[in-house]
């Protein structure tokens, strides 16, 4: 096992230099220095540029630049937004809680729908029911999201009136955050009605951000059971006179499970590329929407600090994803370990 | 192939092409996509001619007017206008020519330059291989969207700057299918033999190799073909890919965002253009899987 988690720790580390690299470079391949970016169109007398160019340290080398650079990560110093003056860790740190719980609440709806739509339609394989889950899931695999969520506002917050069109909670509420996470937060703030504003705000775009998930997770969960109820071992559960459901919920669903956990714990990135184009549709105040607007602004520092720090989390979770399933499965283990 | 043929025909094999479309035509989806990805190609070509206005042509006499079957529409704008009063059935048949032309040339794009590191990377093994696979690795752990507008954000929002961004950040994939599949030709004995008869290295790569890998970057090509329309659409919506008035498909949506209570048509139908042509993208890539994959075949 140890060297199973060597093994993966040896592939993680180079991927995140080169991550830092990449972001790095970002701000110095923008045309213009990044004093020049800083002062905008207001324009600045050389004498200050060149001083304000020393001072940041960006007329050393680039590899002494890069070192610096590495030097203020590990101190957790990502720089500070031109735009507010905030240290971008502290900015990232105050939004991202929003974009766990849009993930997380997107992630259990995904779950929920796929996992059982997915199974069902692979034990009634060819079925109208696996036909319409098999559509459906190539539709949503298919789907602009950003268009999909302009659709749902049409229909639940236009024509029916039942959901907000955007934000996390509505206005008539306000109390300090404690965790971040709204609804939690409306919770604690024993606010009455707080609670119910926070999952009304919630649901639209959770459902908009789970459904490329939900479809993968049908598609694969489908077909995981198709290829576990084509085994040995569930022919000769039949023989034994098994009942039906405990052959599928027993001998079938757990070994059918194992590809598709993978498979949920993989769709991070997917999920934080959707939460860029879900939180910008209901204006939700996470991440996604605050490194579009970096970019508008021209905020490079924020830019840089924000791909930095949503990489990281990617490789992350997905590195626990690996170790996951290496300790779950440990024929993979000892492949890779050999 | 070119031996195989000079042996006089006994039993003649089916040709290649018509055993490939056996095979295809076994998916009624894959044949659905391929005719909807025809048309909607023959209305891109034709857009001048069938658009009943030109895109960008502003009717100032009919400022959101609904489509023809809702009360206030009419024939002559079919799928209704937009705020500045242009025909939204002519800025969606213009606007097919852009997700076309951003698809192919992504994966061009994409694909040259992919299959290019994936060879070298095959047959120079050792340190040239670890740096093209390592950087490969690190493309894939960003999101791809998140690196697109990254790219975006460096070189500056317009189509010809999304469609580079999107073509690179699909690299990865190319990459790596073109390197593992390379790698499992080398082994065989026709490269040897190819070898020893004195091949140099551009013939062993091109002809000799590539050929023999071609059906997964084909499938994936026509994946990525869909991915890349989503995606520029995507951008396009961000207001960092094609600007307006381009009729792209993901630009007309981003003007429409501010109307979506307003009027349902300006924000339904552009969507609704995207979702058909990357869903007929996709059935034909399934089906291309199917027909393409040795696994499958017998």
């Amino acid at each position: 096992m140890l060297r199973f988690v060597a093994t993966r720790f040896g592939i993680v580390i180079p991927t995140f230099i080169g991550v830092t690299l990449v972001a790095f470079s970002l701000i110095r391949l923008v045309p213009g220095d990044p004093i020049e970016l800083w002062v905008g169109e207001r324009g600045i007398d050389p004498e200050r540029h060149a001083e304000l160019l020393r001072q940041f340290g960006f007329d050393r080398p680039l590899w002494q630049q890069y070192l610096g650079f590495l030097g203020d990560l590990l101190q957790g110093d990502l720089g500070k937004s031109i735009v507010t003056q905030q240290p971008v860790l502290s900015e990232f740190l105050t939004l991202f809680p929003a974009t766990i719980e849009l993930s997380l609440a997107a992630m259990i709806f995904a779950v929920a729908v796929g996992l059982p739509a997915g199974i069902i339609a692979g034990v009634r394989r060819g079925s109208a029911f696996d036909h319409t889950v098999m559509a459906v899931s190539l539709t949503g695999y298919s789907m602009p999201i950003f268009w999909w969520g302009l659709l749902l506002i049409i229909l639940f917050s236009g024509t029916l009136g039942w959901t907000p069109v955007s934000g996390r909670i509505s206005v008539l509420y306000f109390f300090e955050p404690v965790t971040g996470f709204m609804l939690i937060d409306s919770l604690l703030s024993g606010e009455p009605g707080a609670f119910k504003s926070a999952v009304r705000h919630l649901i639209l775009p959770a459902i908009v951000l789970g459904t490329i998930p939900l479809a993968v997770i049908a598609r694969q969960t489908r077909s995981a059971m198709l290829e576990v109820l084509g085994e040995d071992y569930i022919r000769t559960a039949h023989a034994k006179g098994l009942s039906p459901l405990r052959i599928i919920g027993l001998h079938a669903l757990r070994n059918a499970l194992i590809p598709v956990v993978t498979i949920i714990g993989l769709q991070t990135g997917l999920l934080l590329a959707g939460a860029i184009l879900t939180e910008t549709i209901f204006a939700w105040p996470g991440i996604g929407n605050w490194l579009v607007n970096s970019i508008s602004r021209r905020d490079y520092p924020s830019v840089q600090g924000g791909v930095l720090l949503v990489a990281s989390v990617v490789i992350t979770v997905n590195l626990m994803v690996d170790l996951a399933y290496g300790l779950i499965n440990p024929r993979i283990r000892r492949g890779a370990g050999s | 192939m070119t031996e195989a043929s000079q042996i006089p025909a006994r039993a003649a094999p089916p040709h290649p092409l018509r055993e490939f479309w056996e095979y295809f035509s076994e998916n009624k989806g894959a044949v659905v996509g391929l005719a909807v990805i025809v048309l909607i190609a023959l209305l891109a070509l034709s857009a001048d001619l069938v658009a009943p206005h030109p895109p960008n042509e502003q009717y100032r006499d009919a400022l959101l007017r609904p489509p023809f079957w809702q009360d206030g529409g009419s024939l002559l704008y079919p799928l209704g206008t937009d705020a500045v009063g242009r025909d939204m059935l002519s800025r969606i048949i213009h606007g097919a020519r852009y997700s076309l032309m951003i698809g192919a040339i992504v994966v061009t794009l994409s694909l040259a330059a992919g299959v290019w590191l994936g060879l070298i990377a095959a047959f120079f093994r050792g340190s040239i291989e670890s740096v093209i696979m390592r950087a490969m690795d690190v493309m894939l752990a960003l999101p791809s969207l998140l690196l697109a507008i990254v790219v975006v954000a460096i070189l500056g929002p317009s189509l010809v700057n999304a469609m580079l961004a999107i073509a690179i950040v699909y690299l990865p994939h190319f990459v790596r299918l073109t390197r593992a599949s390379a790698i499992s030709e080398l082994s065989r004995d026709y490269v040897t033999a190819s070898r020893v008869a004195g091949a140099g290295l551009l013939r062993l790569m091109l002809i000799t190799v590539l050929p023999n890998c071609m059906a997964p970057l084909v499938v994936q090509g026509t994946l990525a073909f869909s991915s890349a329309i989503l995606d520029a659409a995507a951008l396009g919506f961000l207001g960092l890919g094609a600007q307006p008035p381009t009729p792209e498909w993901g630009t007309l949506l981003a003007e429409a965002r501010e109307f979506v209570l307003r009027a349902w048509w300006v924000v339904t139908f552009p969507g609704l253009a995207i979702l058909i042509t990357v869903l007929a993208f996709n059935l034909m890539g399934d089906g291309l899987r199917d027909a393409l994959d040795p696994k499958l075949k017998r």
